[in-house]
């Protein structure tokens, strides 16, 4: 559509500021992340980098990080799709209230009930666990895959379904032969937005880790900026290397991710 | 509903995640309210109380400050951002603008970043030698060690994280709008105000609604950022959030029925405001 070039000139405005809010904070981190710890000296210092990893032990935060994200993804994953298959394709007594229940589960905000979940691991002995930091994030993540996945169920084709059928297929074959394979970019969304959440999950770890060798990346960061003794350029290169794997994902899929909100949000 | 065929094997598809929300998400939060009717420091055996902590948590001091804070946060995660998020939306929507891609996804990256991260950029930002202060001329001012102005420095890094959310779910809003609308108007002779109020505004309605909800979710539930910003509730309590309270009562103060009693507030809380925008919204749907 034609607009004059003022509205031009004040649309470019606005988005340049805008941006430049959104934009500075990150950019300031790498840049200060790239500074020299001693003040005053300039150039640029890789070994920051490597500093912050060894002196904050990152490898092992990090690789905790990716063992429980990859466990909450994979899991989550799988019983959403088998769960909103059912949901979506299915009709059993009392699937609407089942649905309806787990439903729930997309507003009771996680702060809600990591009091309970605590004293109940406790018990159980699973606190300071793999099990305590995946298993409570699977069932929130569930939630919304149920939800989300079960609306790309119900638009997949009669057609499709019970021409699998007439070849043979059983439901289990008409699942992961047909349904999921088209399903893809449904799923890639999900596995992303749930891999996020995980990465970032702070208040969960917090309560559940107790020692040293099962902290998280995000985690880490928090013991790691507490002594005085960090310098300030270190602890930003350690900043930059907890965000920097969900960064690269969004970078990477953001098209299709940006996409994926937008449908899922609102069915159009 | 009532779509699909009648088959009993569905129970055993739906049986896994069943389980694990269940055990691990639903027994909690009624768990949370059993505990809420409780005195208990986590250690000794509780003694029960009723409602005592509910009426406390009205009463005391502490929580309506927490829940205040939690207030102010709702206009700078939520409002704020569903305000800028229409204007820029609305803005893009006009003008062809070169390299929107770049823009939309600069705009939503703080979405990704961990709260952690943020944190700590903002610190900076706002520490006495920050860039906020060579901004504005005012040399060595803590803006998160005053009382008067920490929970307001929290908000701004709430809007910064919130505002791509916003914009990206209205430009997909806007892309469902039928050009047919926007030529009606303009036939009219409408300007841009008019045109954002007659089709845009009342065309976005289910986007509105869902940015609301998110993002109040979001400002109820905050924790990281204060957590992380603001050590100790911020200078003389100025910081507290629910969220906060829960987890300080809970494993630090010996108060776990008051911190369940707060847990199922927010969780209320979270319904009613879900509830309330998904009805004034229209349902969430078209």
């Amino acid at each position: 559509m034609k607009v004059s070039a003022a509205e031009r000139t004040g649309t470019y405005l606005i988005l340049g500021v805008f941006t430049v809010f959104a934009l500075y904070p990150m950019v300031a981190i790498l840049v200060t992340a790239l500074r020299s710890e001693v003040a005053g000296q300039g150039g640029i210092h890789w070994e920051n980098f490597a500093a912050a990893w060894t002196q904050a032990r990152f490898g092992s935060y990090l690789f905790n990080s990716v063992l429980v994200s990859i466990c909450v993804v994979a899991l989550s994953l799988l019983l959403s799709v088998l769960a909103a298959y059912a949901f979506g394709t299915m009709r059993f007594r009392g699937s609407e209230v089942l649905f309806y229940l787990v439903l729930l589960g997309l507003t009771v905000p996680a702060e809600a009930v990591v009091v309970p979940l605590y004293f109940d691991l406790r018990d159980l002995g699973l606190t300071n666990t793999y099990a305590s930091l995946v298993f409570p994030q699977v069932a929130q993540s569930v939630a919304f895959g149920v939800f989300w996945l079960r609306t790309y169920f119900r638009s997949t084709s009669r057609g499709i379904v019970e021409a699998a059928r007439l070849d043979g297929a059983g439901h289990w074959q008409t699942l992961w032969r047909i349904l999921v394979p088209m399903g893809r970019p449904a799923m890639v969304t999900l596995a992303v937005l749930v891999f996020m959440w995980t990465w970032n999950e702070f208040l969960l770890a917090r309560v559940m880790v107790t020692g040293e060798e099962l902290r998280t990346a995000p985690l880490g960061l928090q013991f790691f900026s507490g002594p005085a003794t960090t310098t300030v350029p270190l602890l930003a290169a350690a900043s930059v290397l907890v965000a920097l794997p969900v960064v690269v994902l969004y970078l990477f899929l953001q098209r299709h991710f940006i996409r994926g909100m937008v449908d899922g949000s609102v069915k159009g | 509903m009532a779509a699909g065929e009648p088959r009993r094997v569905g129970y055993l598809y739906v049986l896994p995640a069943l389980a694990v929300y269940g055990l691990f998400l639903l027994f909690p939060l009624l768990h949370s309210g059993w505990l809420s009717l409780f005195d208990w420091d986590g250690l000794s055996p509780g003694t029960w109380t009723g409602l005592d902590n509910y009426v406390e948590l009205a009463t005391e001091e502490g929580a309506a400050a927490a829940f205040g804070h939690a207030a102010v946060l709702v206009v700078f995660f939520a409002v704020l951002p569903v305000c800028i998020g229409l204007v820029l939306a609305t803005v893009l929507h006009r003008t062809r603008v070169r390299g929107l891609p770049f823009f939309r996804t600069a705009l939503f990256l703080p979405q990704v970043v961990a709260m952690v991260v943020v944190a700590v950029a903002w610190q900076r930002i706002f520490a006495p030698d920050g860039v906020l202060n060579a901004v504005l001329g005012t040399p060595g001012r803590a803006w998160l060690g005053d009382e008067s102005t920490a929970l307001l420095a929290v908000g701004v890094v709430g809007t910064w994280v919130q505002t791509g959310l916003a914009m990206v779910l209205f430009l997909g809003g806007i892309g469902k709008i039928t050009g047919d609308l926007f030529d009606a108007v303009r036939m009219d002779g409408a300007g841009p105000v008019r045109e954002f109020r007659t089709v845009i505004l009342p065309s976005l309605r289910p986007e509105i609604g869902v940015a609301l909800t998110l993002t109040v979710i979001a400002a109820l539930r905050t924790f990281d950022l204060v957590y992380m910003m603001t050590p100790q509730g911020g200078p003389g309590g100025s910081t507290t959030v629910p969220a906060y309270e829960i987890y300080q009562r809970a494993f630090h103060g010996g108060q776990v029925g008051s911190a369940a009693a707060m847990g199922v507030a927010i969780t209320l809380l979270a319904f009613a405001v879900t509830f309330v925008i998904t009805r004034i919204s229209g349902g969430g749907r078209r």
